[in-house]
């Protein structure tokens, strides 16, 4: 039992997201058969019809090609990835009752801390399961369920059943087949009619465990009238053996309801981040999406929003940052499918010492989407000439009644804005760090404040890390 | 304080372009200063050469500052010295406020953490010594800002720093003329026996009311001539004939 954390220190900033656990797992799966899934399934304790989704989906990836665009990841080894890994503890409702060697990492990284302090309720997750989950009593009486994926099955079937795969279907992609043959943990959220939450809540996925895949499964509900905030953290320490996430968000937004969904995410440079996140808006609905992208080897992530009601909304902003040997292929997907909607996009993304930034966009505003306004910004900001960023806007406009508009910008740092701060006694390193904040700014405030805090330290920290 | 001796330069991203050729140049401590010469002549490129921008190279002679040489030495270390410069066209920095950049870099540049209280109070104290308004503090650096309101910027970081050696590169120029005379009481109230300003500029309007030392002409990279202010009033009048005029028979 032992937590490493003075690997990374840097100009006196510890990088607590490179903690490494020696938490001793419970149980490892190695590879991926039908009886491996048979037995994940078991050990679970599933109902059929769930086992059945897992069988389905398992067919469907060992049928699917990898994409054929977008960045390589034909060295992923299905057979040489841990596709389960069982924490030595079941879930918690106390973090007194969390093992002393997890609790440690979450005490690092601050979650029972801002628990306390501002969140209405708290999910987190160890490699494959949920070690805790905990909602305030307030929130209870109010009706709001707040569980980890794997008790919804068991305790809200109906429910579950009614939602589940709805949003994101089985054949997606490639890695929504594999998700849905090995998915584990992940929180299902249930808020009722008319309930507005004034506090966030949160749910954390570390992976720990090197050569190992996360599968974790989102499902939020927020129904009619109904307003929520939800925060989702990911992280993991860096070890040379690929780890792959392929996580699943399905979200629904009812008549008049509300959803901010956040994500920052710092997940080591040996992961392949294959994520797949949905949204149906119904009537007057709005679904906001804040998204920083730091860690990963390689990305691949495009949440998609249906504004299928009147009225409904969509805010996306999205910030991504790549250093040396990242590929983050990002951007944002959106379907105008009834009159009235709206879309806004702000999107920025720095890449530096080789690293590479991609932002696809794809509106689809149909026939039907008569008074409907899309306006998208992309910023991206290089450090050196030897990193990448662009912009693909793909627009398909069904209806001339439609105001639709895109500003892209490429950049440099600019050299003479360096020198400018530097003879204003700034180091090298500290003008460009301040240069990037400042870029990033506008984005950082649409994030909750502990986020914004923790997104300068990252940019910091990616700075630091090379310079010098 | 400030000692040039026989200092070459030429562009890094144009090597034949030969920029500062043989300047040479020495202002004590309690000094003015004043440079003027034609457009092109080389006045910001020595101001830039001075703080090691790296877009110029030196290929001979070298810059001491308080004995020490400091021709090779990082730009933030030299202005951590005491040397600052007021930018012919200072940079805008979207997304961090004026209050913060002045907070950050003034803790840059002395090293010393002072309280938010008290480096508040200088800050609002300096505003008010420009009549600059204290909303900007809280507005995205220089960007909006006039070409007047940046110029004035440069002098409330000069103010706030409060360094040894000021480099004002054509900070009058844009400024209307009432601009022009809070510029030199900043300038007045900055100034004592200690510390030294060196004006570049185009035209006599700032130099009114400033107590100055000495007046030299740059032209081609070189210094040609050395005076007192009565020579600035002679290139007011007659511009720099006389000098491009010696060029042609060389
Ligand atoms: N980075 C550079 N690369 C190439 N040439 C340069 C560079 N910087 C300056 N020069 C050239 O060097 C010469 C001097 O430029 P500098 O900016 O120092 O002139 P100046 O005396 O300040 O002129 P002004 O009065 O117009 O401000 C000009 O001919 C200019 O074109
Ligand atoms: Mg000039």
């Amino acid at each position: 039992m032992k937590t490493n954390i003075d690997e990374y220190v840097d100009n006196g900033t510890r990088n607590i997201y490179n903690i490494k656990s020696e938490a001793e797992s419970a149980k490892k799966i190695l590879g991926l058969s039908e009886e491996i899934v048979r037995n994940i399934s078991k050990e679970k304790n599933e109902p059929d019809w769930v086992l059945d989704i897992r069988l389905k989906a398992l067919d469907l990836y060992n049928k699917m090609e990898d994409p054929d665009w977008g960045p390589d990841i034909s060295y992923l080894n299905i057979d040489e990835l841990l596709t389960y890994v069982k924490p030595n503890t079941g879930e918690n409702r106390s973090w007194e009752d969390v093992p002393d060697d997890i609790k440690e990492v979450f005490d690092k990284l601050g979650i029972p801390e801002d628990e306390k302090k501002s969140l209405a309720g708290v999910g987190a997750q160890f490699d494959s399961e949920m070690i805790y989950h905990n909602l305030t009593e307030k929130m209870k009486e109010l009706g709001v369920i707040y569980t980890n994926f794997d008790v919804a099955i068991q305790e809200y079937p109906e429910l579950v059943k009614e939602y589940f795969t709805k949003a994101v279907p089985l054949n997606d992609h490639k890695y929504i087949a594999l998700h849905y043959a090995l998915f584990s943990g992940g929180s299902f959220v249930y808020i009722p009619k008319g309930v507005k939450l004034d506090q966030p809540l949160q749910s954390y996925f570390r992976l720990n465990e090197k050569g190992a895949g996360q599968f974790e499964h989102t499902l939020i509900i927020v129904e009619d009238s109904a307003s929520l905030e939800f925060i989702e953290g990911c992280s993991a320490p860096g070890y040379n053996e690929l780890n792959l996430h392929a996580g699943c968000v399905e979200l629904f937004v009812k008549n008049n309801a509300y959803l901010r969904f956040s994500t920052i995410e710092n997940w080591s440079k040996n992961m392949l981040n294959l994520n797949t996140k949905k949204c149906y808006v119904e009537e007057n609905g709005t679904i906001e999406w804040i998204m920083g992208s730091f860690g990963s080897k390689v990305s691949m992530l495009y949440p998609l929003s249906v504004l299928n009601g009147r009225n409904a909304k969509c805010e996306f902003t999205n910030i991504s940052f790549a250093g040396k040997g990242q590929n983050l292929d990002t951007g944002f997907k959106v379907i105008h499918n009834a009159p009235n909607t709206k879309t806004v996009v702000n999107a920025k993304s720095i890449s530096k010492d080789g690293g590479i930034c991609l932002f696809r966009s794809y509106s689809w505003v149909k026939k039907n989407a008569k008074n409907s306004k899309l306006a998208l910004s992309c910023e991206s900001l290089m450090m050196d000439s030897e990193s990448r960023s662009d912009t693909i806007p793909v627009n398909n406009i069904e209806t001339s009644d439609c105001v639709f508009s895109h500003e892209a910008s490429i950049g440099k740092i600019s050299e003479k804005a360096i020198f400018y701060l530097m003879s204003r006694g700034m180091s090298e390193v500290e003008a460009k760090a301040l240069i990037v904040r400042g870029f990033a700014e506008p984005i950082a405030k649409a994030f909750p404040v502990e986020y914004a805090v923790e997104m300068n330290r990252l940019i910091n920290l990616e700075l630091e890390g090379s310079i010098g | 304080m400030l000692k040039i001796n026989n200092l070459y330069t030429i562009a890094e991203d144009d090597n034949d372009k030969k920029i500062l050729n043989g300047l040479n140049l020495e202002i004590n401590p309690g000094e003015i200063h004043v440079i003027m010469g034609p457009n092109g002549s080389g006045k910001s490129t020595l101001a830039n050469t001075i703080l090691n921008n790296p877009r110029y190279i030196v290929t001979q002679g070298n810059i001491e500052f308080e004995g020490k040489d400091i021709t090779n030495m990082r730009t933030n270390e030299i202005a951590k010295l005491g040397i600052f410069m007021s930018f012919q066209t200072p940079e805008e920095i979207p997304g961090i406020t004026l209050a913060h950049f002045l907070k950050s870099t003034k803790k840059s540049i002395t090293g010393e953490k002072q309280s938010i209280v008290e480096l508040s109070k200088e800050i609002s104290d300096n505003m008010n010594k420009l009549d600059m308004n204290k909303s900007y503090l809280n507005r995205d650096f220089n960007v909006g800002f006039s070409g007047g309101e940046k110029k004035k910027n440069e002098i409330l970081q000069m103010l706030t720093y409060n360094p040894k050696l000021v480099i004002l590169d054509e900070t009058d120029s844009g400024l209307d003329v009432d601009a022009i005379k809070t510029v030199v009481k900043g300038i007045s109230l900055y100034k004592n026996d200690n510390n030294a300003v060196l004006i570049i500029t185009h035209s006599t309007k700032m130099l009114e009311g400033l107590k100055i030392d000495k007046v030299h002409v740059l032209v081609n990279g070189k210094i040609v001539e050395t005076g007192d202010i009565s020579l600035a009033n002679y290139i007011d009048q007659n511009g720099y004939k006389k000098y491009l005029g010696d060029n042609h028979e060389n």
